[in-house]
């Protein structure tokens, strides 16, 4: 099963486990683009957690919109867990449509505080 | 409990947005669990004031407490030693909270992150309904247990209007007659002949148009 580099995969026993928190803090540490990866809707091991995350995701899509940041950039996607082909078709779909959005102005703005650090200058923060 | 929902960000930025450091409280009561100002809300509210900040290439610095109760007076002394180190407060506690903590800590702006809406339960997850506004002189006793206060919306104490239509209000098809559920209620008690007797006038003075109140127990007070 391929996908493409810049996806970095975490492992949760099931997604009912991803709570809002965790979706904000992986953009407040600049990722581009995160999507939650659920068992088929219905199919779930503990019966709704899929369908709770749906709902975190949705949730947290708001708050991202409000921000600034777009709502556009966290997706949740249900796969059956052995459909490896489609796992990696989503991730390519996925990749593409962040690439498209470009990076996120979160990471942008962490890059140039650091370089300003780096470089010595006192970066004026509010 | 009292249930409170968080204000849109952007009028909770626009009250920081000239500080570098805020101290983000939360309350671990009423707003806790209506998933409006606990730990968790905090935890969530603070990654997303970040982020409104680095968005604009500037960094805030959020220090995340959650207190006991903010409105008591004990447990908002516990951020007294670290309060000097934050330009502003911001609550996430109801009203009440809010006040305390201004009252407690005169010098330092404090702001409110939630709307406080009403004294109300959770009817199912996620849903919370207003029950009580707490009018000083409950009348539940005469009225099978639904307060007619609250929930009709024209708080008749000898209802229903001419407007309640199949059990629902005239306000709005999907607000049940509060008349109609007393009534019912009545009936399913075997007590229909309560209904008979004509509440008298209320006295409205124990209720908020009295003014600001205040309970005073001579035997607690120190
Ligand atoms: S319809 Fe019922 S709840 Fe609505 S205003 Fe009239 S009496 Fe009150």
């Amino acid at each position: 099963m391929s996908y493409p580099d810049s996806i970095r995969v975490i492992q949760v026993p099931c997604t009912g486990r991803v709570d809002v928190i965790h979706l904000m803090e992986a953009f407040q540490k600049g990722a581009d683009g995160v999507y939650v990866v659920g068992c088929l809707e219905g199919e779930c091991h503990y019966y709704t957690g899929n369908l709770r995350a749906k709902k975190r995701v949705q949730y947290t899509k708001k708050i991202l919109d409000e921000i600034g940041i777009g709502g556009e950039r966290l997706e949740m996607y249900n796969i059956a867990a052995s459909d490896g082909p489609r796992f990696s078709q989503v991730a390519k779909e996925m990749d593409e449509k962040i690439r498209a959005l470009g990076p996120s102005p979160i990471r942008t703005a962490l890059q140039k505080i650091h370089a300003a650090r780096q470089a010595g200058v006192n970066v004026e923060t509010s | 409990m009292i249930v409170a929902e968080r204000k849109p960000l952007e009028e909770i930025i626009g009250f920081i947005k000239d500080y570098k450091k805020i101290l983000l409280v939360g309350c671990n009561e009423c707003v806790t669990v209506c998933y409006a100002g606990g730990k968790k809300e905090v935890a969530i509210l603070a990654s997303a004031l970040k982020m409104a900040f680095l968005k604009e290439e500037k960094e805030l610095e959020v220090k995340e407490v959650t207190l006991e109760r903010q409105c008591d007076q004990e447990y908002l002394e516990e951020i007294r030693s670290i309060v000097d180190q934050y330009e502003a407060i911001v609550s996430m506690a109801c009203g009440v909270g809010v006040q305390f903590m201004a009252e407690k800590y005169q010098t330092m702006p404090v702001y409110p992150a939630l709307n406080t809406l009403f004294m109300g339960g959770a009817e199912e997850m996620g849903v919370w309904a207003e029950r009580c506004q707490g009018c000083g002189q409950c009348v539940l006793g005469q009225t099978a247990g639904i307060c007619p206060i609250t929930r009709c919306a024209k708080r008749l104490l000898n209802g229903p209007c001419g407007g309640s239509t199949k059990g629902h209000c005239e306000i709005n098809k999907d607000v049940p007659c509060a008349w109609q559920l007393i009534i019912d209620r009545l009936k399913a008690l075997g007590k229909l002949d309560d209904y008979d007797n004509l509440m008298p006038i209320k006295d409205w003075s124990a209720e908020r148009s009295g003014g600001p109140r205040k309970i005073v127990r001579e035997d607690l007070r120190q």
